[in-house]
């Protein structure tokens, strides 16, 4: 009797647990589906929005440095090349610095300072990018204008001169030297936007090559102690080959992550409509052009479409930036 | 969780406190006249029983969101045109008016010491006078030494009213910047650098040696920044105090132009001030609900009687009162909704 | 072979001992001055940090009293505080999590459970990954052009929504990895016992990962209360007391962001006290996670 009831429990329990399983592999499914919509809609909208401006302006969007609200001419150029410019300048300061941090906590620490050091250098991740920016207004753009830009604009300029020891010295203009860095020392430009964002990217590199670093099997770097490798020749011989493809997709994830960058930026980066040869100008990215701009376009606007249409033109280039991040992280993700 | 749960609960209860038999109003627009409209909101309150809401987006976020009637008024810095006002039913007038001063940073230049005219400013801005020391500038300022220091031009780096009105002034003075550049919330500046806010042009001025920039002049005169002279449409060259605005607010010809479009820059008078601007409200002639048009009017009725004193402490200049009465004639007219 | 070697028998720099000397001294030169210069720059990322700090503690310590939580936002000078632009993040991040974590939850239970190697779930798993990395002020864009300009107005709502799509790759991604930690014996066991798969996954698998997934869902907390650009574009910012989604909704960040480059010294000053809340926050938050991960 007892043993009938069990069964007959069973069997109906079974029967109503059968539907569990498939509604929530449904549910799972619908999930995952849903972020792939999520995203399409993302490019789409950006795409549609966009798209006054690319019918108004064609291929031609994405080569003028126009942008001209009065006249009605916009034009994308102005905006990319500042972003590239910032971000590729942003890498150049960062990955010496998160190498050498991640150098400094995968091998040279003391043990018991690894952990206290690594999570200061995550909380450097953690701080919001609007204080990026207040800071960077109210630091680094004083310092900036005051001390280091007069110095290197003077630096190749011709304008140093003095008398050593009875002979007149007179630094000379160094020509390409002195375009890059001319102009007057506002302080804020791209130089200073670049910086900003390499402080912002280091922990993300950092973090990447430590991970990286720490994959490196014992057994290679035991053997190379041993025959009298000193700890850089290690790291310079063994590590870093071993390493090299994911570092590279560090250093990538760190520029996809540059090149989105609004708020510390938009404190810092002067917004400039055009193309300068000096850093120190101001400029744009697509990111503080849009943050800025927005608010003052009115709607179906040609102006309002443009923004959308170089937002558009962003996602592409962060979607081919991470693309190639994750390809070249692939082997070392946990699937 | 909890604590975020707590924390609605708690603000519901104080949100249900508050919100008790008073018409609530909403605007949108100029970030220029927010303080004004914040300070009238909050002094109305107790007497009218009207409780303002105002986003300070920006003029053209304003003239937006009053297009597509989701506030009961719009703030812009710039009149809209007839024809614009006509296609989407509004009826336009001003509040207040406010005054742009302008800030150097020169070594040796005390405030209000650095002569400029118009058609100087106009061609440091547009890259033609680049060095202090330029015979434009040394020419009517005999008794200054200027150096040979790099003309850094600052101007505002986000979408601003006060740049339409520093604009429209430099357009009125040089056909060159006129044609090349235009006026607008937001230009193709030729050079110099941008900065955000107004506090981010005061402060990139004060820290580069030979900067030059604009701000409005409540700001240039609570953070004792050096202001520079003008020469006005008189020929004199004025300083930029509260006589000045008002001056030029005065001999504004009020009766010449159509929906109080009043452009205040260049105006005559030996005491008046070049540049300054009204702020102007706009509101539908076709309200959704008539009794929130009347109590958009009531608010405003009340900053004309009451609201001069508030204006002028946050240095801004009240309207006359000629141009009080005029407005309200034109609310009767075309807007309904009693006040 | 013999062990042992003599100097002059051996091919390069040994075969001359004062060379193998120098080079040695070279070599351990070239390693110091290395050396040096990594410490130097964690010396200068700490530096980094401290100054962000300290310049925080510095400008917003002056400003910060009991006020500040009990004011709502005023016109200047009217000795306002921050009550509205605190509550208005914290309901904004409120709702965001609720929104976005089922749905990242399911998304990587799908990835670690179901998908397995798969086309889809390899697609979906790359899509999570852009969308974690993907400038947040184009899902602010995106959020306007879906919940704003169709219903002609800003709301908290589309705040709302443009935080919990931030939300959503970061609780995928910390969920997926959770989960693939468990232990297969783990899930044997309970099927074993007669639990179908998707009991094991919810009474078991979840259990099992939950402090991970906690963590995830506090570290997306600590990034998208700091964020702004998504936010300007949606709620945009209130200045006056409001907790209706339908009406723009305040919030720090943007709070900040519009006093910042005010014309006012005690808004500039309130911007400096709201920077320095936020990012007392958002550290305590990520040092919490942290800790609650290695617990674990």
């Amino acid at each position: 009797m007892q043993q009938a009831a069990t069964i007959a429990g069973l069997a109906s329990g079974r029967r109503r647990t059968a539907i569990g399983d498939p509604i929530f592999a449904a549910l799972a499914r619908v999930a995952g589906v849903f972020v792939l919509l999520l995203l399409g809609s993302l490019i789409l909208s950006l795409f549609i929005g966009g798209l006054p401006a690319f019918r108004a302006f064609g291929a031609g969007f994405l080569t003028s440095t126009a942008w001209d609200p009065v006249h009605q001419a916009f034009g994308a150029a102005v905006s990319v090349y500042g972003t590239l410019i910032t971000s590729i300048l942003a890498l150049i300061f960062a990955v010496p610095l998160a190498f050498g941090i991640a150098f400094y906590l995968t091998e040279l620490a003391p043990a018991w300072l690894r952990r206290p050091i690594g999570t200061a250098i995550e909380l450097l991740a953690a701080v919001p990018s609007i204080i990026y920016g207040m800071w960077g207004f109210f630091v680094i753009v004083p310092i900036m204008s005051q001390y280091i830009e007069p110095w290197i604009i003077s630096l190749f300029d011709g304008s140093i001169e003095f008398t050593l020891a009875g002979m007149d010295i007179q630094f000379p203009e160094v020509p390409i030297l002195e375009d890059l860095f001319s102009g007057p020392p506002f302080g804020t430009g791209l130089a200073t936007a670049a910086m900003i964002l390499a402080v912002m990217v280091i922990p993300f590199i950092a973090a990447t090559m430590r991970d990286v670093f720490d994959t490196v099997p014992a057994v290679y770097k035991e053997s190379a102690y041993g025959v009298g490798c000193t700890t850089w020749e290690v790291m310079r011989s063994i590590v870093l080959p071993y390493t090299r493809v994911s570092v590279v997709g560090g250093i990538m994830l760190g520029l996809g992550r540059a090149l989105g960058e609004t708020m510390a930026v938009t404190f810092v980066i002067g917004n400039a409509d055009r193309i300068s040869s000096s850093l120190f100008s101001s400029g744009n990215t697509i990111a503080s052009i849009v943050a800025l701009e927005f608010p003052e376009s009115p709607a179906g606007s040609l102006k309002l479409a443009s923004l959308l249409a170089l937002g558009f033109i962003l996602f592409v280039i962060s979607f081919i930036v991470l693309a190639i991040s994750r390809y070249l992280l692939r082997p070392k993700l946990k699937v | 969780m909890r604590l975020a749960m707590l924390t609605l609960l708690a603000a519901g209860l104080v949100a249900a406190q508050q919100a008790n038999a008073q018409t609530q109003i909403t605007g949108a627009g100029s970030t220029f006249a927010q303080p004004i409209y914040q300070k009238w909101g909050e002094a109305a309150r107790p007497t009218t029983n009207i409780s303002l809401n105002y986003q300070a987006i920006g003029s053209g976020a304003g003239i937006n969101q009053i297009n597509n009637r989701t506030v009961d008024f719009g703030a812009s810095d710039m009149p809209v045109k007839g024809a614009d006002l006509a296609a989407h039913k509004l009826m336009q007038f001003p509040t207040v008016i406010g005054g742009v001063d302008i800030i150097v940073n020169i070594p040796g230049v005390k405030p209000n010491e650095l002569k400029l005219t118009g058609a100087i400013l106009a061609d440091i801005y547009l890259g033609k006078i680049t060095h202090w020391n330029d015979k434009q500038i040394t020419a009517i300022n005999p008794g200054l030494k200027l150096p040979h220091t790099a003309i850094a031009p600052v101007h505002r780096a986000d979408g601003s009213g006060t740049t339409f009105v520093f604009t429209d002034y430099l357009g009125m003075q040089s056909d060159e910047w006129k044609s090349k550049v235009g006026s607008s919330t937001s230009v193709a500046w030729p050079v110099g650098a941008g900065a955000k806010g107004s506090d981010g042009v005061a402060a990139t001025v004060k820290q580069i040696q030979g900067g030059i920039g604009y701000d409005e002049s409540a700001y240039a005169a609570t953070n004792h920044l050096t202001t520079a002279l003008l020469k006005n449409k008189a020929g004199q060259f004025v300083a930029p105090t509260m006589a000045a605005f008002e001056a030029a607010a005065a001999s504004a010809d009020w009766g010449a132009v159509q929906n109080f479009a009043i452009d205040l820059n260049d105006e005559p008078g030996a005491a008046s001030w070049p540049i300054e601007s009204a702020t102007f409200v706009l509101l539908p002639t076709d309200p959704k609900d008539a009794n929130q048009s009347g109590a958009v009017k009531k608010f405003f009725d009340w900053g004309f009687a009451h609201g001069d004193d508030i204006a002028r402490s946050l240095l801004y200049i009240p309207l006359p009162a000629s141009v009080h009465t005029a407005i309200r004639a034109a609310w009767q007219k075309e807007v309904p909704g009693t006040m | 072979m013999s062990a042992t070697t003599t100097a002059g028998s051996v091919p390069g720099p040994a075969k001359d001992a004062s060379v193998a000397r120098r080079l040695g001294r070279r070599r351990h030169r070239t390693n110091l001055i290395i050396e040096a210069l990594c410490v130097i720059a964690t010396v200068i990322g700490l530096l980094l940090l401290a100054s962000i700090l300290l310049t925080l503690l510095w400008r917003g310590a002056a400003g910060l009293g009991l006020h500040i939580f009990t004011t709502t936002t005023k016109p200047p000078g009217s000795h306002g505080g921050l009550l509205n632009a605190i509550v208005g993040t914290l309901i904004q991040t409120g709702i965001a999590t609720l929104l976005g974590t089922p749905i990242g939850l399911m998304v990587g239970t799908y990835l670690a459970e179901y998908g397995g190697g798969g086309a889809l779930a390899n697609t979906v798993r790359f899509v999570s990954d852009v969308l974690l990395s993907a400038p947040s002020i184009l899902i602010g864009l995106f959020i306007y052009q879906l919940a704003v300009e169709p219903f002609g107005g800003f709301s908290g709502i589309a705040g709302c929504l443009a935080l919990a799509v931030i939300v959503i790759p970061i609780v995928v991604r910390t969920t997926e990895d959770m989960l693939r930690l468990i232990p297969t014996a783990l899930r044997e066991a309970a099927a074993g016992l007669g639990a179908p798969k998707w009991k094991v996954i919810t009474l078991i698998c979840y259990r099992a990962a939950l402090d991970g997934i906690v963590t995830g869902v506090l570290l997306a907390v600590a990034r998208i209360a700091g964020e702004t650009a998504p936010l300007l574009f949606t709620s945009l910012g209130n200045l006056n007391w409001s907790t209706s989604l339908r009406e723009p909704m305040s919030s720090l960040p943007v709070t900040i962001y519009q006093y910042a480059g005010s014309a006012f010294e005690d808004w500039v000053q309130l911007a400096w006290v709201g920077a320095l809340l936020i990012t007392i926050g958002v550290l305590a938050l990520n040092v919490v996670a942290r800790f609650a991960l290695r617990r674990s």
